[in-house]
């Protein structure tokens, strides 16, 4: 996993509630065996039109968000399915940090296992952030992981929560399965229990 | 363990299965059986053959693929090539890891979700996971079940365990019993109505109350299969006699001596007296009437005897104009009566309405009826021995006899993964669970409801209350 330390990027607005994981990436564009490749299918439905042209009133159909690496969101975001599909196409497309009021439970889990940061924080704050992204290439946005601020454009800092054992991940890179070996002797532990105490589970 | 305040399911599965506590409360939970499809593992099976690792417990894992084959006939193989090889890749990745496999010519063959519960893989007190949201449907019989993304699927397949954090408790209490003519469907409807999409974010619901004890293993299910619609990853119902009796006897059911151990231990599982939760909702079931989903959340739901809301009475600009744009897309006014909506497309199915129940309300709606010309209804069993129960009691025939047609199992257009999807501008009246736009094929126009409920819209050619149909 490439680790998540400090990005300068544009930040494309995406205000709408809800936007759900069949958005991010429709059931359709599933069907690969590979982690890449998504990105063009991001947003499928927002960003093509029936004939399979660009819809040019898409955020990301315009300069310069289509090299957004920052998308302002809105609630709820990532809502629906448990599709890691969502996560993959945002990277593939080169977002690394969704900025939201919140984010369904799932999508917000599978992001940290990407490198994606998302971040919470509450709707008056995204609200600032979402004029600044308006603003476009002259409105980069900084977000410091080490230190957890937003740097507006102005040079306002914006302090964020993050799950500390998250960020060591995220600003590492570490995968989670290798920690997790770590333990093996408790998890066999556990197992050895379990089928003396248990031995229908 | 030096636990006395009294805890709730949640609390005790959860406790039962931490190996260890890390310092930030993150623990690292066990993770007893661990359902596999095609579409989110793949990657998973690659990583693990990357970094040179085994599956830990081939024997608590389970693969079936559902999502992406074909309900048509499959004795020739999938023809779309994309959907073959990911079944190719299933098929390869569980020989080489040896997870066993229902393969698609196999009667046991369905939606992991409907699989579960039906082989007896999912029992009481267990944690359950599959890469799929609606793992939340396991919860029915008192397991903690829930969705996770293919990063955390290889995780479990090389470890048996998900880093995971607690998280808080929602009991949702259904009081008296439901009126005649509401099913299940109605009662998910209405605690999604009431708490909206991300009203359980962070929750995981138990359901309780004299109306969900009142319904059989297949009604729990659907409850609990839509608490990732209301923004729970996993809900949960106190096991009982009901549920005890639903799982005797299924193949992988504790036996003998085992089974009597298994009983004992999960009838200590319900919610201690005193336990608190973080959040209580309580619905009157008498009040619930048979619901429908207007717009492309499944929060967005109202009575079928009313009308289309109108965007104009909501509280903000920015939810008025995500109201509109719902109308936009579902091709709907303000006011016009749910009951004079015209149907195109009737499907009944999915791991949330596609068990033998379902099919018997749908049948009994469907008896002596025929689907309205021009409507093309279609009934998706949840597993080839759903569908084998039907034809035994010969619903089949009776749907068939009515103008339905008549598939093989799998996920069909509840997602829209193999052919089976809706065109553009179609409008369906879907037993599923998600309204989102595109979700049963691009344009498509979704309207949630009850197995019963559908089969009344496609034999009236427009949403209609099944009520009436019963006079
Ligand atoms: S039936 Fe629908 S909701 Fe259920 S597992 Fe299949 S695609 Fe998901």
């Amino acid at each position: 996993m490439q680790p998540f330390t400090t990005l300068t990027g544009i930040a494309a607005p995406l205000p709408q509630p809800n936007v759900d994981t069949d958005k991010i990436i429709p059931a359709r564009f599933l069907k690969t065996i590979l982690r890449t490749g998504l990105g063009k299918n991001l947003f499928d439905t927002l960003r093509y039109r029936p004939d399979g042209s660009e819809n040019p009133d898409f955020i990301l159909n315009r300069e310069p968000y289509r090299k957004a690496e920052i998308l302002i969101a809105g609630p709820n975001f990532g809502c629906g399915s448990s599709r890691e599909h969502a996560p993959w196409a945002l990277l593939d497309f080169g977002i690394r940090c969704v900025i939201a009021p919140d984010f369904a439970d799932i999508f917000f889990n599978n992001c940290f296992k990407n490198g994606i940061l998302p971040i919470k924080l509450p709707q008056e704050v995204c609200d600032a952030l979402l004029a600044d992204a308006e603003l476009g290439a002259n409105a980069r946005l900084t977000v410091d992981l080490e230190r957890q601020v937003v740097v507006r454009p102005n040079g306002e800092e914006i302090r964020f929560e993050v799950d500390p054992f998250r960020k060591h991940c995220l600003l590492n890179g570490l995968d989670d399965i290798g920690q997790t070996m770590a333990h093996a002797p408790k998890i066999d532990a556990f197992e050895t229990r379990r089928r003396a105490e248990q031995p229908w589970l | 363990m030096a636990e006395t305040r009294p805890r709730t399911l949640f609390d005790k599965i959860w406790d039962s299965h931490v190996v260890e506590r890390l310092p930030d409360g993150t623990c690292l939970l066990y993770i007893d059986r661990h359902l596999v499809h095609e579409v989110t593992s793949p990657q998973a099976f690659e990583g693990l053959r990357m970094a040179g690792r085994q599956v830990r417990r081939p024997d608590a894992t389970f693969a079936v693929a559902d999502h992406n084959v074909p309900t048509s006939d499959r004795s020739a193989g999938i023809a779309e090539p994309e959907s073959r090889i990911q079944v190719e890749t299933l098929e390869k990745n569980v020989a080489e890891f040896g997870v066993p496999y229902f393969p698609l010519l196999d009667a046991r063959q369905g939606i992991v979700h409907i699989v579960g519960p039906e082989q007896g893989i999912s029992q009481p007190g267990m944690t359950i996971v599959c890469g799929d949201s609606h793992t939340s449907t396991h919860g029915a019989l008192g397991a903690l079940a829930f969705g996770i993304g293919t990063s955390e699927v290889e995780h479990v397949l090389a470890t048996q365990t998900l880093l995971q954090k607690p998280a808080k408790n929602m009991l949702v209490r259904v009081d008296g019993a439901l009126p005649l003519g509401c099913t299940a469907k109605d009662i998910i409807l209405a605690i999604i109505g009431r708490i909206g999409t991300a009203g359980g974010t962070g929750h995981v619901i138990e359901y309780a109350g004299e109306a969900i004890r009142a319904l059989d293993m297949a009604g729990r299910m659907t409850i609990c299969n839509m608490s990732i619609e209301g923004g729970a990853r996993a809900g949960l119902i106190a096991p009982d006699e009901t549920t005890f009796a639903y799982i005797k006897g299924r193949p992988h059911a504790p036996k003998g001596e085992a089974w009597d151990r298994a009983v004992a231990w999960w009838k200590s599982l319900p919610s201690d007296e005193g336990a608190s939760y973080d959040t209580t909702i309580v619905i009157n079931a008498p009040d619930i009437v048979p619901l429908v989903t207007w717009g492309t959340s499944p929060e967005d739901v109202v009575p079928v005897t009313g009308a289309v809301p109108d965007p104009a009475n909501e509280s903000s600009e920015a939810r008025r104009a995500a109201k509109q744009r719902m109308l936009d897309y579902m091709g709907l006014t303000p006011g016009q009566r749910m009951q004079d909506i015209a149907v195109d497309v009737v499907f009944i199915g999915s791991c949330t309405n596609g068990r033998i129940e379902d099919i018997r309300a749908a049948a009994a709606v469907a008896k002596g009826r025929k689907v309205v010309s021009g409507v093309r209804a279609m009934v998706v069993p949840g597993s080839g021995l759903v569908k084998e129960a039907a034809e035994a009691e010969g619903l089949d025939k009776v749907l068939i006899e009515a103008g339905f047609e008549w598939r093989e199992a799998g996920c069909s257009m509840c997602l829209g993964m193999n052919p089976d999807q809706l065109k553009p501008g179609q409008r369906c009246a879907s037993t599923s669970n998600r309204n989102f736009e595109g979700r049963q094929g691009p344009g498509g126009r979704t309207h949630l409801m009850s197995p019963a409920m559908a089969a009344a819209a496609a034999v009236t050619g427009r949403l209609t209350d099944v009520r009436e149909l019963a006079r």
